[in-house]
C-alpha cells in the first residue's frame, strides 16, 4: 500500500471511531438517565453494546497501527 | 559557545504536534472510559437496595382546600416536595425539584399543571409526567396514605 492509500485508510478508520464514540456517548447518557430514574432493565444490554463498541474501536486502532507499520516499511 | 536552539532542538510546534496514532489512542481510551462508565452503572444497579422511607405526617385532611398546595420536606429536610389537593377526597404529592436542572416547580392552578419557571418544563398534576419542555423524566411521586384525618407520606416512587 502506498502512503496516500494508507493515509486514506487511517483517516477512514478514525472517522469510524469518532462515529462509534458519539453513539457510545449517547448510550452512556441514556443509561445514566434511566438509572437515575429507577429504570434498571436497560443497563445490561447497554453495557454489552458499549463493550462491543469499545472492542470495535480497539480493533480499528489495531488496524490503524498495522496500516501505519505497513506503509512505513514499504516507503 | 552553544546556542539555546542547539541545546533544545525541539521546536514548540513540533513538540505539540499530535500524530494520527496518538489521537486514535486517545479516542480508544475515551471509548474505554465510557465502557467502564456503563459497567459501573450496571454494577451499581445490581447492588442497589430499596430505600427504607420513613413515615411522616404531611398535613391534616382539611388543612388545604381544593386547588391549594402545601410545601413540605420528605424524606430528608433538604428534599422539598409539593402536595396538591386536586379534589375534595384526593391529594397528590411530588418532589419539587424539576428533573431537568432541579429548579423548584410550582402549581399553576389555571392550567392545572406543575410548571418549572427556569425552562418552561410542564408536568401533569395527575401523575407527574412531562407534558412539555426539557425535563427528561417525570417528577418523583410521593406515596401518600390517609389515616384518619391525617395524610402520611410513606415513600417515593421514582
Amino acid at each position: 500500500m502506498n502512503q496516500q492509500g494508507g493515509t486514506t485508510a487511517i483517516d477512514g478508520a478514525m472517522a469510524l471511531i469518532a462515529i462509534l464514540l458519539i453513539v457510545q456517548m449517547w448510550l452512556l447518557t441514556a443509561t445514566l438517565e434511566g438509572f437515575l430514574g429507577g429504570h434498571d432493565e436497560g443497563n445490561f444490554p447497554a453495557a454489552l453494546i458499549s463493550g462491543i463498541i469499545f472492542a470495535a474501536c480497539a480493533g480499528l486502532f489495531v488496524f490503524i497501527r498495522r496500516i501505519d507499520a505497513t506503509v512505513r516499511t514499504t516507503r | 559557545m552553544k546556542r539555546l536552539e542547539d541545546e533544545f532542538a525541539i521546536e514548540t510546534a513540533t513538540e505539540q504536534y499530535v500524530t494520527r496514532r496518538q489521537f486514535a489512542k486517545f479516542l480508544v481510551l475515551t471509548s474505554l472510559g465510557m465502557f467502564v462508565g456503563n459497567l459501573w452503572i450496571l454494577v451499581k444497579s445490581w447492588f442497589r437496595r430499596p430505600i427504607a422511607y420513613p413515615e411522616q405526617v404531611v398535613a391534616g385532611v382539611g388543612e388545604i382546600g381544593v386547588g391549594e398546595v402545601k410545601l413540605f420536606a420528605y424524606p430528608e429536610p433538604a428534599d422539598a416536595c409539593i402536595m396538591i389537593r386536586t379534589a375534595p377526597d384526593q391529594v397528590v404529592a411530588y418532589s419539587q425539584k424539576c428533573t431537568h436542572l432541579s429548579c423548584a416547580v410550582y402549581f399553576e392552578k389555571k392550567a392545572d399543571r406543575l410548571e418549572c419557571p427556569c425552562h418552561e418544563g410542564y408536568f401533569s398534576v395527575a401523575d407527574g409526567s412531562v407534558m412539555q419542555g426539557p425535563p427528561p423524566r417525570a417528577l418523583p411521586r410521593i406515596i401518600l396514605r390517609r389515616e384518619g384525618d391525617q395524610v402520611i407520606a410513606t415513600g417515593v416512587r421514582l
